[in-house]
């Protein structure tokens, strides 16, 4: 049980819905900046559990965890921000569709 | 009290990430993910990780939809998407099939796991959250004690994607017109193999 | 000083480097004296070894130097050590002692060489494997030094390659030792695999509890190794033709050291031959003495005067074996030592002799060379006498304590022998009296060398035979001074092992630690052995009259002596020809069939059906990324399935 008396389960569904969001958003959008912006949403459903799993569990291993999830997403976004950056430097307005060159 | 603030942040967030994915334009898609982010905050809150909650604020909602705001504006890339078109065959629909049975997967998990979960175990210790020690303490303490070895990771982590981030997006210090002329061809050699001045384009 | 063992092996090693470094540039004479100062080094440390162990109670002469663990894999676990024992400092201090002279010696013979510093680097290169072969604590250490004298000897007999005649064979030589490496390789396998270790000591502690089926098989195998290496029959047809390198190669290598190591080997292993069947050892005597009477006989028809050496080696080492076997291990180190001092003095005086005519080597076109070169003649005939066997000269004594041994193990055995030592004396009567004695025949010497062509591997690559010939002369002194030295070896080598006493036993004593008790004692009394001895040297003086009154009074015809087919070798060389070029190629074929067919067509299927399957696969590579990222949520829907379908079970 929470501090606050509401259930874990509360938490863990709303994480849940957050997420599958984030991955249906994920597969259907095809601006690169908006695909980041639907992976810090799954990111954010993965805190949310782990914030609330501590709380249930007693444990700040749970925050801990969302510390570093935290410093993950953060690099991940500069990192990716510079690959925007880099590509639209080479072909401007370019969609995930758009870069192909990998394909087998 | 507790359930109703649950219940509006819930409705915040998935109103927000429903946005994100659906708004065409990109700048509003930034500003529905803040909405999701300060609702996240809130649950934080409600959980007692109040320090957490400020970082997600500070660092989320602050500097990381900055930054793609900042992005949007310097790339000029806020056209809006065509979202009516979907190139590749089937991928809408499956998607939401794929995203639906995530959801119901998971959601079983929850259901079937989450009264196992709860309680199993009670941490004791500097981990325990029943202390008398303050939030920031307690995440200090032990971030810096049984978690210093990931936390120095974390730095030389961080040191890197700076690295890799000033890497990919400097430019060259080359004569204005050699520069325009080495782009020319990276755009050429996009279509067709030019070894030659896609090797001078990349020396830099 | 025990643990500064590996000094023996570091100094040819560090020669052998800074050869290879600097040795161009060091040019001639100084990349000779380089070769020489490393070998005199490692002679040196050698010495010291000696005395150090010489300077501990008989039952402490055996210790380990362990250098580092070399292949630590699971339990196959193999150090890098060095076994010092008096077994295998014997063998170091002849190899280190003789090689040095023989470096010596090199340094006058290949003046003007070409490749004069190469020469050397390769010879101290040799040192190094060779004292690896001797002192290596394991088999697999062993092994290592037995390749790489291998390929060193393959080298140096083709040292002048540019001749077509000098590349193959080397190649004969290098083909025909494989033959014997491969026994030597299952032979290490086996020890593995049913003892658990290759480390000598380790198999020698079990040795006792062997199956005696086991052990054959191990003894067989490494007597394979031992013919191959120590020229045995049937694998002693690349000896006569190994005579194509350098004179001071044929000396080194191929008589004094590396040809011994078959033997040193089976002496090593002597707890293995003594827990074998009785038939190994028989087998071994049987070819030894097979081989010394074949090598013998064919020595007698020879006219290039290194194939005569090299026949007798053949024939010496036949000795060697025929002690072996006998149970005579003692006997075969005194001559393996006696016949590496003699040996190479012999050789090293057919060099100079070879040198001062000019690279000839058909003795029909030598004689009455003792004025010209009396030093030469001089050291020569004290190894004559050595080998043919009249006392007090060094390979009496070894010889006819072989034959005492063999006449104790078996009658025929020792009636082998008995007439391979008189044709022993003739081949090498016939040799010195048709080359230091009679009338010169050197005017008329180019005439027979072109109508006998196939008989002599003519040493070509420096000499010329259309330079003005000057008259025959004795060599500088560095090629003299190791002559005499040899010489006094040779002459007193046989005082370390002398039958009249235990206490003059010598060798004996000193060897006992390396032979746990193994070494045959001589049954028969004192008076039979005076007259084994006796029956010996009347044998030699028999051998010698017989060439006397051919080659030197002309009272015979020579013809009569020199067989056509013991000129031939009694076609071995062709019956091997016949085999390898008829059956064995066809077994050869149908391997390389099999492996084209089956193992390279399995690889190649292989990688065929993962390239069909790679282009069907292909296709799911849309390069569009958003594909990869909905298979990718799929399978976490399929993990989360199967995680919940395995919960619910």
């Amino acid at each position: 049980m929470g501090p606050a008396g509401l259930s874990v389960g509360w938490y863990l569904a709303l994480a849940v819905a957050l997420f599958a969001v984030g991955g249906v958003g994920l597969l259907v959008r095809r601006n690169p900046l908006v695909m980041f912006m639907c992976v810090e949403l799954m990111l954010n459903a993965v805190n949310v559990a782990f914030v609330a799993l501590g709380a249930g569990l007693n444990d700040v291993g749970g925050q801990i965890a969302v510390f570093f999830v935290l410093v993950v997403a953060a690099t991940e976004v500069v990192i990716g921000l510079a690959l925007v950056v880099a590509i639209n430097r080479r072909r401007a307005g370019a969609t995930a569709d758009d870069l192909t060159t990998l394909k087998g | 009290m507790v359930e109703t603030v649950f219940a509006v942040s819930a409705v915040l967030i998935l109103a927000g990430a429903v946005g994100v994915v659906v708004f065409r334009n990109p700048v509003h898609a930034a500003l529905s993910l803040v909405l999701t982010l300060l609702g996240v905050a809130v649950l934080f809150v409600l959980n007692d990780a109040h320090f957490l909650a400020a970082v997600q604020v500070v660092v989320y909602a602050g500097a990381i939809v900055i930054l793609f705001l900042f992005v949007i504006m310097l790339l000029g890339v806020d056209t809006a998407e065509k979202l009516r078109v979907e190139p590749i065959a089937g991928q809408r629909p499956l998607a939401v099939v794929v995203g639906a049975a995530l959801a119901a997967l998971l959601g079983t998990v929850v259901i079937i796991g989450a009264d196992v979960l709860t309680g199993l175990r009670r941490s004791a210790g500097e981990r325990a959250l029943d202390g008398s020690a303050s939030d920031i303490e307690r995440i200090g303490r032990v971030l810096f004690g049984e978690f210093a070895f990931a936390v120095e990771v974390t730095a030389a982590l961080l040191t890197v994607a700076v690295v890799g981030a000033v890497v990919l997006t400097r430019r060259t210090s080359r004569p204005r017109s050699a520069a325009a002329a080495a782009d020319a061809s990276l755009q050429d050699s996009d279509a067709g193999p030019d070894a030659p001045s896609t090797d001078a384009g990349r020396g830099q | 000083m025990l643990d500064a063992a590996w000094l023996i092996c570091a100094f040819p090693l560090a020669g052998f480097v800074l050869l290879v470094l600097f040795g161009r540039r060091l040019g001639e004479p100084a990349a000779g004296w380089l070769a020489t100062a490393a070998m005199t080094g490692a002679f040196a440390a050698a010495a010291a070894v000696f005395f150090a162990l010489m300077s501990r109670d008989a039952a402490d002469r055996r210790f380990v130097v362990t250098l580092f663990e070399w292949i630590p894999a699971g339990d196959f676990a193999v150090d890098a050590g060095l076994l010092i024992d008096p077994l295998s400092v014997t063998m170091a201090l002849f190899v280190t002692g003789v090689g040095a002279l023989i470096h010596v010696y090199a340094i006058g013979y290949m003046h003007g060489d070409g490749d004069f510093a190469k020469f050397f680097t390769y010879l101290n290169l040799f040192a190094f494997s060779m004292l690896v072969l001797v002192l290596g604590d394991n088999l697999v250490l062993t092994f290592l030094g037995w390749e790489g004298v291998g390929a060193c000897s393959y080298l140096l007999i083709s040292f002048w390659f540019s001749d077509e005649a000098n590349a193959a064979a080397g190649k004969k030589a290098f083909i025909t030792n494989r033959v014997g490496d491969w026994g030597f390789m299952l032979a290490i396998f086996w020890c593995f695999a049913a003892l658990g270790s290759v480390r000598y000591l380790d198999l020698f502690g079990v040795a006792g509890s062997l199956s005696s089926t086991t052990a054959t098989v191990i003894v067989v195998l490494l007597f394979a190794a031992a013919a191959g290496k120590s020229a045995q029959l049937p694998l002693f047809i690349w000896l006569p033709d190994a005579m194509a390198g350098p004179t001071p190669v044929s000396a080194l290598i191929h008589a004094a050291t590396m040809v011994t190591a078959g033997v040193y080997l089976l002496v090593r292993v002597n707890p293995l031959i003594a827990a074998a069947d009785s038939w190994a050892p028989e087998l071994i005597a049987w070819a030894g003495a097979g081989t010394a009477l074949f090598a013998a006989a064919a020595a007698t028809a020879q006219n290039d005067i290194k194939k005569v050496l090299a026949y007798s080696t053949v024939s010496q080492l036949g000795y060697m074996m025929l002690a072996v076997g006998s149970g005579a291990y003692v006997a075969a180190v005194f001559h393996m030592v006696t016949h590496a001092f003699f040996k190479a003095l012999l050789f090293l005086g057919a060099g100079s002799v070879i040198h001062a005519l000019h690279h000839k080597q058909d003795m029909r076109g030598y004689g009455a060379l003792r004025a010209a070169m009396p030093i030469t003649a001089g050291t020569f005939i004290v190894g004559w006498l050595a080998i043919a066997g009249v006392p007090p000269f060094a390979g009496f004594w070894s010889k006819d304590e072989i034959l005492a041994h063999a006449w104790d193990h078996s009658v025929a055995l020792w009636l082998v022998g008995i007439v391979t030592a008189v044709l022993t004396a003739f081949y090498m009567s016939r040799l010195v009296f048709m080359t230091f004695f009679g009338q010169s025949r050197h005017a008329v010497a180019a005439g027979i060398a072109s109508g006998d062509g196939s008989a002599s591997d003519v040493d070509v690559g420096v000499g010329s035979g259309s330079e003005p010939h000057e008259p025959p002369h004795e060599p500088s002194a560095l090629m003299t001074a190791p002559l005499v030295v040899l010489a006094g070896a040779a002459a007193v080598a046989g005082f370390i092992n002398l039958p009249f006493s235990s206490e003059l036993h010598f060798l004996g004593d000193w060897l006992a630690p390396s032979l746990f008790g193994n070494e045959a004692h001589l049954a028969s009394g004192a008076a039979t052995q005076w007259l084994l001895a006796v029956v010996s040297l009347a044998g030699a003086a028999l051998g010698i009259a017989v060439a006397a009154a051919v080659y030197l009074r002309q009272r015979l015809p020579a013809r009569r002596f020199e067989r056509p087919a013991a000129a031939r070798a009694f076609y071995f060389d062709e019956l091997w020809t016949r085999f390898v070029g008829g059956p064995g190629r066809r077994g050869f074929e149908a391997v390389a069939a099999f492996d084209a067919g089956v193992i390279d067509g399995a690889v190649n299927g292989v990688g065929r059906s993962v390239r069909a399957a790679a282009v069907t696969l292909r296709r799911a590579q849309s390069g569009f990324v958003r594909s990869y990222a909905l298979l990718t949520a799929a399978g976490a829907v399929a993990l989360l399935v199967w995680f919940l379908i395995r919960a619910s079970v």
